[in-house]
C-alpha cells in the first residue's frame, strides 16, 4: 500500500499561513484520485493552533513536528526535520506551496533525501501516464507535463494561486492530530538569524487602489516614465511597476506589484509594456479589469487580461490619455 | 577569496520559442541567447567582492557547444577563467542532475563562495543552486539582495515575500543565489572582449571529474518532461483591432459601457 500523501503547510511568525490551504486542496484531489490517504504536515516551534485549524479540513490525519529549532526558520533545521519524518514513514508524495522560503530548503531537501521535486506546479493530471505535473517555463510562455522518474521520495511545490485555499473542503470529524517525533539536538544550524524587517516603514499603499497603471520593461528607459504617469494621473490611478522597473530605478521599489512586492485586486489595471512573468502576474490576475498594452501578441499578460490592444505604447498610451481626459472632461 | 560564479545560457527574452520536433525542447537553430538574468547578477556580484577582497571568479557552466558564447562574454566581464561541462552525457538534466555534475566540478576547485542566480528564466526550477550547496555539504541562502564579508562568514540579506527582508550569517564555504537587481550589471568593454579571447575555458566530461554517465544529465535526472506545449488560452483578452485612435476609443468606450470602470 502506497505511503501516505503529504501536505506540508508553511507556518509564520503570526501562525499557519493561509497558503497552506491550497496545498489541502491540491492534497485532497490527489488523494480522492489516486486513493492514497492524505495527511497535513505542520512544522513550527509550537504547531498545536496550527493543527487544530487543519485538522478542521478533510485529511486522515496532521502530523505535527514539532521543536524549538524550527523558529526562527533555518534551511538546516527544517531540512533535518522533514528529512527525518520522511524517513520514518516513507510518504508517496510531498506537497508545498512555491513560496520564497521553501524555494530556500526544500531543493536542499530533495539533495538529502535523494528524491524527486518537480517545482512550481500549476496543475495535475492522473491518467494512463500515471501522475502528470504541469508547470509553465519559458516565464510562463510554454506549458511543460512531467513526471516522476524514480519512486521517490517525491516532491512537488505549488505555484500560489494554482489551487483554491477555498477549495481545501472540511471533514465530518475533526482528524486525528499525531505528534511525529523528530530529534534536532544534534541539528547545528548553520544560519545565523540576525534581523527581519521591512524596508519602507511608510510605503506606499497600492493595495487600496482603485485604479493602477503599471509599467514594466517595454517603457525602455527612465527619460519616458511620465508617459505613463500622465495615463496614471488622467485616471486618477496609482503608478506602479514590475520588477525589472524597479530594478533599474526607473521606479522606486514600493510601487513594485507582484510576488516580490505588493498584491493589488484594483477595480481597473492597466498594465504598459508587461510581458506578464508569473511573478507579475501573481500579484495582480485578481484586479476587476485588466486591460493590457504590448507590442507581443503572445506576451502571457494578454492570457490573464479582459481587453488588450497589440501595438507601440509610445502611439497608444499618449493617445489613450488624451481620450481619457476628455472623457473624464479634464482634456 | 576565491568565487565561482555558475551561468545558464537561456532564450533572449522576448526570442521567439519554437518547439522543437522532439517535442520536449526548444528548437535550437538561429535561437537568440543571453546569460540567465539572475546569473548576470550573482556575476556581477561575484566581480564586486573579487575586487573588493582580493581574488578572483572562475565561471561554471553546464551546456553544448553554444553556451561557449555566454561563458566569453562572462570573462569579457571580468571573469578569470571558466569550466564548460560540455558532453553529451549532461544534457537532458533536472536540477538535480544538473546540481550532482556542478557539484563535482566545483568540489575540485578550492573557492570560499558560490554564487548563482536565484533561478532560470527558462525552467525555472529554482532548485539548482540550494541543491548545489547541498551536495557540496555547505550552508545555502536564497535570494539574496546585500552580500558583507565578514571573514570566515559572510553576512547577507535576503528577500522575503511582500517587502519584508532578512539579514542572516553563514560560515564560509558557503553558496548564495542572487536575486535580479541587487546591483547594476556591468557591460564588457572592448579590451575585456579582447581579453576574453586569451582566458582559459577548461572543457570538462563526466569522467573528468569523476562521474559515470548514468549520474548525470537524462539519465541521472529524477524528473522528466514528457511535452512542451502552448499554453491553452482559456481567458484571453478580447484583443481590439484597428489603427490606434479607433482602437483606443474603443476601449475608453467599453471600459465606460462594459466593464463600467470610468
Amino acid at each position: 500500500m502506497a505511503g501516505a500523501i503529504w501536505a506540508v503547510t508553511e507556518s509564520g511568525d503570526d501562525g499557519l499561513k493561509s497558503i497552506s490551504f491550497e496545498v489541502i486542496a491540491c492534497g485532497q484531489a490527489l488523494a480522492e484520485a489516486l486513493g492514497t490517504p492524505l495527511e497535513a504536515v505542520v512544522m513550527a516551534a509550537d504547531g498545536s493552533a496550527a493543527a487544530e485549524a487543519l485538522a478542521t479540513k478533510r485529511v486522515d490525519a496532521v502530523r505535527v513536528i514539532e521543536g524549538p529549532a524550527l523558529a526562527p526558520y533555518t534551511p538546516d533545521a527544517h531540512t533535518a526535520a522533514l528529512a527525518q519524518a520522511i524517513e520514518a514513514e516513507s510518504p508517496s508524495l510531498i506537497l508545498f506551496p512555491h513560496t520564497y522560503q521553501v524555494r530556500d530548503w526544500v531543493p536542499r531537501l530533495a539533495a538529502e533525501v535523494d528524491g524527486g521535486f518537480i517545482s512550481d506546479v500549476i496543475a495535475h493530471r492522473v491518467d494512463g501516464d500515471g501522475t502528470v505535473f504541469v508547470r509553465q517555463p519559458y516565464q510562463g510562455k510554454l506549458n511543460s507535463d512531467v513526471v516522476f522518474t524514480g519512486d521517490g521520495p517525491n516532491i512537488v511545490s505549488l505555484q500560489l494561486g494554482a489551487y483554491l485555499a477555498d477549495d481545501a473542503a472540511g471533514g465530518d470529524t475533526a482528524a486525528e492530530i499525531v505528534k511525529q517525533p523528530v530529534d534536532l539536538a544534534d541539528v547545528a544550524s548553520r544560519t545565523e538569524v540576525l534581523e527581519t524587517f521591512q524596508e519602507v516603514a511608510d510605503r506606499v499603499d497600492l493595495s487600496r487602489a482603485d485604479v493602477i497603471v503599471a509599467v514594466g520593461r517595454g517603457i525602455g528607459k527612465q527619460e519616458q516614465i511620465p508617459i505613463v504617469e500622465e495615463l496614471s494621473e488622467a485616471l486618477g490611478a496609482q503608478l506602479a511597476a514590475s520588477r525589472p522597473v524597479c530594478d533599474n530605478e526607473w521606479l522606486p521599489m514600493d510601487r513594485q506589484i507582484g510576488s516580490s512586492g505588493q498584491t493589488v485586486t484594483p477595480k481597473l489595471y492597466v498594465a504598459v509594456g508587461i510581458s506578464g512573468a508569473i511573478q507579475h502576474l501573481v500579484g495582480m490576475k485578481n484586479s476587476g479589469t485588466i486591460v493590457a498594452i504590448n507590442k507581443d501578441p503572445n506576451a502571457p499578460v494578454f492570457s490573464i487580461s479582459n481587453y488588450g490592444i497589440v501595438g507601440d505604447l509610445f502611439e497608444i498610451v499618449p493617445e489613450l490619455t488624451n481620450q481619457i481626459r476628455e472623457v473624464k472632461g479634464t482634456g | 577569496m576565491k568565487i565561482a560564479v555558475c551561468i545558464k545560457q537561456v532564450p533572449e527574452g522576448d526570442a521567439r520559442l519554437r518547439i522543437d520536433a522532439d517535442g520536449i525542447s526548444i528548437a535550437d537553430g538561429d535561437l537568440a541567447t543571453e546569460i540567465n538574468e539572475s546569473d548576470q547578477y550573482a556575476l556581477e556580484s561575484g566581480l564586486r567582492l573579487a575586487e573588493s577582497q582580493g581574488g578572483d571568479v572562475v565561471v561554471v557552466c553546464l551546456g553544448p557547444d553554444r553556451a561557449e558564447e555566454a561563458i566569453r562574454r562572462a570573462l569579457a566581464m571580468g571573469a578569470a577563467r571558466a569550466i564548460h561541462l560540455n558532453d553529451p552525457a549532461f544534457q537532458g538534466g533536472d536540477a538535480a542532475a544538473t546540481a550532482r555534475a556542478l557539484a563535482a566540478a566545483i568540489e575540485r576547485e578550492n573557492v570560499d563562495l558560490v554564487l548563482t542566480g536565484l533561478q532560470s528564466d527558462d525552467a525555472g526550477w529554482a532548485q539548482t543552486g540550494p541543491i548545489l550547496a547541498a551536495r557540496l555539504g555547505w550552508p545555502s541562502a536564497t535570494l539574496i539582495m546585500e552580500i558583507e564579508p565578514e571573514g570566515d562568514t559572510i553576512k547577507v540579506k535576503r528577500e522575503l515575500e511582500a517587502g519584508w527582508f532578512q539579514w542572516v550569517r553563514l560560515p564560509l564555504p558557503a553558496l548564495l543565489t542572487i536575486q535580479s537587481g541587487i546591483s547594476t550589471v556591468r557591460y564588457a568593454t572592448l579590451k575585456g572582449i579582447m581579453g576574453a579571447k586569451k582566458k582559459e575555458i577548461a572543457k570538462v566530461t563526466p569522467a573528468d571529474i569523476g562521474l559515470a554517465p548514468d549520474e548525470v544529465g537524462g539519465a541521472g535526472r529524477k524528473t522528466r518532461s514528457t511535452r512542451l506545449y502552448e499554453p491553452e488560452k482559456v481567458t484571453g483578452a478580447e484583443i481590439i483591432e484597428g489603427d490606434t485612435a479607433t482602437a483606443v476609443a474603443t476601449l475608453v468606450e467599453k471600459l465606460q459601457k462594459e466593464a463600467k470602470v470610468l
